[in-house]
């Protein structure tokens, strides 16, 4: 397993690379799912993987298709480990964790887009620039995708088009992402026709 | 004060110069005078350019002779931003820096209207303390600038309540331009709300064909160079079917069927050409860009009776790339709309230029 890669289109759709340890005053590690690997694959290159260790705060959860690495990640002795069951779960403790940071705290996110977006959003909303957080893309490709219309967020969307699970819509899904919302765009596919909706086919798992 | 007025018109008000009409349910929208349409074609082809010209004030008699184009549809266009915002305040948003900015946004606006038609607007100032008199909205309303709690909403909010077009404010940072405020009432199927916070390159990443050319990039460099006093506009423009000014992406479900509304018979009549008249304005205390996206609207029917407009609109949408009129939301009527057309092109010559009389 490795880095999932992401066929290139359009410019706002995010791309990844592999993370790379990189000196810090604290290490804010925040992962899903099979992230946990890009976490192990980056301590394997880094100088000094002990180091770094002594300075890390991870906060791991299992990824949207139920990888659930956290003993790998938790028999590593980071300074501090912590362990949330779901996303919406262990984003209050990010943004507790993240009034601390000061200059000289290092970002690294790794796992499933939406973990990694949700994570960077809080990130950013504290002053940090994206370019400033790393993030390494691994795992499950489902997408977390807002309604244009009703402004619902649907999460683990899977096929396209898909059915909004706010307001029910028939949605398409596009490339076009915001960061600030964290999500892909979904567009009413039967607007001009309705009723004339395409067959779903799976395109993210 | 609110500025949710209930426009009561009188049609011998102002010398009956601004019309009472509608760009929704019975759609009375119409133009007055055809030839002022800022037809955006200067050749019979088009393809994507960067093609930015200096925004100085132009011909007399067309949408170019002041700096800010107040025109019949000033009251009613207006009165139709007024709903939309009701109906979905996401439509105006600004990130908290951005305040600076909506303010020099208002400065530019009613310097320009006052000093353009003094006849409608304007403007006193005594220091900070200044009174804005809008006579075609009613309005009269003294407040401290810079200061946003003698306002009834934000500067941004204020001045784009009184101002026909959709307007983004850009902050620059990184080397790339922020769309971190905006107000789309009248868009060409883009969601303010989806896009704000985007940079450059990545509120732009939908158009098809037009990063590979360089467009995008060259654009931005330009842009960063932008002077304060030294504004520039450019063209863009799709189709719409009915005089629809809110052509938004939120509410596409509602008015998505109107395109399949069209026939030989009403083609002339609800087939429009929907034209932004962009321009884009340094701010002075901000740093930030104004980006203007005045929209204007004309049938097919108002079209042609502009010889030169009828030849060229034919051979423009005839041989516009697949991938553009996909992109621009028309390739289902394309066919219909290059029948209809090619009735008003006898093949003869066109001058070059925009102008119906050059």
């Amino acid at each position: 397993m490795t880095l999932t890669p992401v066929a290139p289109t359009i410019r706002s759709r995010p791309v990844y690379a592999p993370l790379a340890a990189v000196p810090g005053h604290l290490h804010l590690v925040i992962a899903d799912g099979e992230g946990a690997e890009a976490v192990t694959d980056m301590l394997e290159r880094a100088p000094d993987a002990a180091g770094f260790l002594a300075l890390t705060h991870f906060l791991y959860c299992p990824g949207p298709t139920g990888t659930d690495l956290s003993d790998r990640l938790q028999a590593l002795g980071a300074m501090q480990f912590f362990r949330a069951p779901t996303i919406p779960a262990l984003l209050p403790r990010l943004q507790r964790v993240l009034t601390d940071a000061h200059m000289g705290s290092r970002f690294y996110l790794a796992g499933s887009e939406g973990l990694i977006g949700q994570a960077e959003r809080d990130i950013m909303a504290t002053g940090f620039p994206f370019a400033a957080i790393q993030k390494e893309h691994r795992g499950s490709t489902l997408r977390r995708v807002q309604c244009v219309h009703c402004k619902g967020i649907t999460e683990n969307v899977a096929t396209d088009p898909f059915q909004c699970s706010h307001c029910g819509l028939n949605l398409f899904v596009r490339d076009h992402y915001s960061r600030r919302l964290a999500a892909f765009q979904g567009v009413n596919i039967d607007a001009e026709d309705p009723g004339e909706v395409p067959e779903s086919v799976v395109r993210f798992t | 004060m609110s500025l949710d007025y209930k426009f009561a018109f009188s049609p011998d008000h102002f010398d009956g110069f601004f019309r009472d009409e509608t760009f929704r349910g019975d759609f009375t929208y119409r133009n007055t005078d055809p030839r002022r349409f800022p037809f955006p074609f200067d050749r019979d082809d088009y393809m994507y350019a960067v093609n930015i010209e200096p925004h100085v004030p132009g011909r007399k008699g067309t949408a170019f002779e002041h700096l800010l184009d107040v025109d019949e549809h000033y009251i009613a266009e207006m009165t139709d931003r007024a709903k939309v915002l009701a109906e979905d305040p996401l439509r105006c948003q600004s990130l908290p820096h951005m305040e600076l900015a909506g303010w020099d946004v208002l400065e530019l606006i009613m310097e320009a209207k006052a000093r353009d038609y003094p006849q409608w607007f304007s403007l006193e100032r005594d220091g900070n303390r200044w009174r804005w008199i809008n006579r075609p909205l009613g309005i009269d309303e003294s407040f401290t600038f810079l200061d946003a709690s003698t306002l009834p909403y934000g500067p941004f909010e204020y001045i784009m309540r009184q101002t026909q077009g959709d307007w983004t404010l850009q902050d620059e940072r990184e080397g790339t331009l922020w769309m971190d405020a905006g107000i789309a009432t009248s868009q060409a199927d883009w969601s303010l709300d989806f896009d704000i916070g985007m940079n450059f390159h990545e509120w732009h990443a939908p158009v098809p064909m037009a990063h590979e050319k360089g467009i995008f990039d060259r654009a931005l460099k330009f842009l960063l160079k932008l002077q304060h006093g030294a504004p520039v506009r450019r063209f863009n423009w799709t189709m719409t079917v009915n005089p629809l000014l809110d052509t938004a992406p939120e509410t596409y479900p509602k008015w998505g069927t109107m395109k399949t509304s069209v026939t030989p018979e009403n083609i002339g009549r609800k087939q429009h050409l929907r034209v932004e008249l962009q321009s884009l304005y340094r701010l002075p205390r901000s740093n930030a860009i104004a980006f203007d996206i005045r929209c204007y609207l004309a049938s097919f029917d108002e079209i042609v009776t502009v010889p030169k407009w009828g030849r060229r609109l034919h051979r423009v949408v005839r041989d516009l790339p697949e991938e553009l009129a996909t992109y621009k939301g028309f390739i289902r009527n394309r066919p219909l709309m290059v029948e209809w057309l090619s009735q008003y092109d006898d093949g003869a010559p066109t001058s070059s230029g925009w102008f119906a009389d050059d």
